[in-house]
């Protein structure tokens, strides 16, 4: 009988308001005319499951309900891998310009600084990750979609200097849409410059960890971030060097859902590591520890 | 003449109209003399005048002409004694990239460069000029075994771009353009790069990273075809040639950007209108330029080389903006 009675309640609670109804209190006749405030809720772009965003942030933008690791910008990501506090940020004044003149440009390169509340697609700086001082690059999708122009390739060469000048050990994070093609040929130096910048590097010793995230194209992925001493992805990260539509239209076929997925790299030997973000941190301090010159210092 | 492009149509016509009156002339026993001259006057003009004022968009259908010289055209007029190489030794033996070894003036040296076919079937063979990860893979692996010898390094670069296809990406394209890129920048013997067509994204600069960069007249040299990025940007493809005039993608361009370091002078017309002379054009300022760096060790060899890349790009660094 008392089982009886909580049901009818239950079931009432759930009835919608009787908006003609004079009677109600307050709260319930408000209900409907309240909005859902912007960014309450979250919808994952791979599932459609629907989730408060506070969990989801809880959740290391990783959905509750597949799994699927949602694109974080550099500020996000920089919170998420280094020690609280640790973070110094180098270079943020160096910005782009518009050399060609390219219709557009200046303009687009102003709205996305709006946008994004960055000065460019990527920021650098050291930091530490459980006490290990480290380099590190972070690009951030969120910002023309990461493209690598003069500015971008400029401090990914300066923070891969230092890396080598004061035998730190390099983390880049990569995300991006590929070469910045308003810059024409100077973005596609930037390719050459970063992967010489990594070469020297190399002859140093120097300990390059490259992390792979959704999505790496073009000519980031056709540069840095496939020259990591280890290269870890993080899961369901798309990455490739040609678009899966160019693909297409040349092979005339369609390809497989899985095509330029983290695990078909994985497959096809291009990754080292697949790792989860939750884990992220402790896979990087773990083999930065196992690179460590301590020793030496 | 054959295989005129369209901004050479006034010239094509004009000629004809002077070959239809030297015959009539002839055919009626009438001397057309002094307006023949005239006309031969004024064809030299035109030749002038649209040779001299060659457009971006006109360059890159220059660079393009199905007659251009490509790589192995070129090796016979520049190289003596040239031995094409094969494979990566790892897969396969990719045709859109040919490298081997020759003589330039009595000194060996190692040549790769992009291959774009000359018929269908060489270009379906070929890939059209568009390498695959082995094309790489076979390209560092004949570089190191030039830095072995002490043997330096000349790179033709002509191609629309890596292949963009499944199987290319399967293989690993995008570790073999890095690698390719941190390979060369790190050689320890003189590398030169010149463009000879088209220079295009990723599978260009996998083999353009020289302490010199040269580049013929007409060649085009940009981070994606003009074409790709009008379907970008403007949503149509046809527009390529209102991108190729946006993009800087012609080679004084390239040396205003310090981009290349010279600009190798083409036979009036395009390359393909005479490969003798185009061959020895990059014979001579091959020549010039290896005088002046193949003495070089290969410590100055590598600095010289990572400065230069070093200081491409153009951006602004000033007092630390407030907002990020």
């Amino acid at each position: 009988m008392f089982k009886d009675l909580f049901q009818k309640k239950r079931k009432y609670a759930t009835l919608p308001p009787d908006r003609s109804a004079g009677g109600g209190d307050a709260e319930t006749q408000q209900r409907p005319k309240r909005e859902i405030p912007e960014g309450l809720m979250n919808k994952c772009s791979k599932c459609g499951a629907i989730q408060y965003s506070k969990e989801l942030e809880k959740n290391l933008k990783v959905c509750t309900s597949c799994g699927h690791h949602m694109r974080l910008n550099a500020g996000e990501r920089i919170a998420m891998t280094l020690d609280e506090g640790s973070f110094v940020e180098h270079d943020n004044d160096v910005v782009s310009i518009d050399p060609l003149q390219f219709p557009g440009y200046a303009g687009k390169l102003a709205e996305q600084k709006l946008k994004s509340g960055l000065n460019e697609a990527v920021v650098t700086g050291e930091g530490a990750i459980n006490g290990q001082p480290v380099a590190v690059a972070v690009m951030s999708f969120d910002f023309f979609s990461g493209s690598m122009g003069s500015a971008v390739g400029e401090k990914i060469t300066r923070i891969i200097e230092h890396a080598g000048e004061y035998g730190l050990p390099l983390i880049i994070f990569s995300t991006s849409g590929g070469a910045r093609m308003q810059e024409s040929i100077l973005s596609l130096m930037q390719m050459a410059k970063t992967s010489a910048a990594l070469g020297q590097f190399a002859e140093k010793g120097g300990l390059y960890l490259s992390v792979i995230t959704d999505p790496t194209m073009g000519g980031v992925s056709a540069s840095f971030a496939m020259l990591g001493d280890i290269i870890i992805a993080e899961p369901s990260t798309t990455f490739g060097f040609a678009g899966r539509l160019v693909i297409e239209q040349t092979i005339r076929q369609k390809l497989p859902d899985d095509f330029q997925t983290a695990e078909f790299n994985m497959q096809h030997g291009q990754l080292d590591l697949v790792v989860h973000r939750k884990e992220m941190k402790t896979m990087l301090g773990k083999l930065i520890g196992m690179h460590s010159k301590k020793e030496e210092l | 003449m054959a295989g005129e492009l369209a901004f050479e149509q006034p010239l094509v016509e004009l000629r004809k109209k002077i070959d239809e009156l030297k015959q009539f002339g002839q055919e009626k026993g009438i001397d057309f003399g002094d307006e023949i001259s005239r006309l031969e006057e004024r064809y030299v003009e035109l030749q002038q005048d649209i040779y001299t004022n060659v457009t971006p968009a006109q360059k890159m259908h220059l660079a393009r002409h199905h007659q251009r010289p490509t790589t192995l055209d070129l090796i016979p007029y520049v190289f003596s004694d040239f031995v094409e190489l094969h494979g990566d030794r790892m897969y396969g033996d990719d045709m859109a990239i040919v490298a081997g070894i020759a003589r330039f003036g009595g000194r060996p040296v190692t040549v790769i460069g992009h291959q774009r076919g000359k018929d269908t079937k060489d270009n379906i063979a070929r890939f059209f000029g568009s390498p695959h990860p082995e094309g790489y893979r076979k390209a560092q692996r004949l570089m190191k075994q030039a830095e072995k010898f002490g043997r330096p390094v000349v790179t033709f670069i002509d191609t629309k771009g890596a292949y963009p296809g499944n199987t290319a990406e399967e293989r690993g394209q995008s570790e073999a353009i890095a690698r390719s890129m941190m390979d060369m920048a790190m050689l320890k013997v003189p590398v030169i790069c010149i463009v000879i067509g088209e220079g295009g994204s990723g599978g260009a600069i996998a083999v353009g990273v020289g302490n010199r960069v040269l580049m013929l007249e007409n060649a085009i040299y940009s981070v994606i075809s003009p074409n790709g990025a009008a379907s970008i940007l403007w949503k149509d493809a046809s527009k390529a040639d209102q991108a190729a005039e946006a993009m800087k993608i012609t080679a004084p361009d390239l040396l205003d950007f310090k981009v290349i370091e010279e600009v190798i002078p083409e036979p009036r017309g395009g390359a393909h209108r005479d490969y003798e002379a185009t061959g020895l054009a990059i014979r001579e300022a091959l020549e010039r330029h290896l005088g002046e760096i193949g003495g070089l060790d290969a410590q100055t060899l590598i600095a010289q080389r990572y400065e230069k890349f070093r200081r491409m790009g153009q951006y602004a660094s000033g007092p630390a903006l407030p907002n990020s």
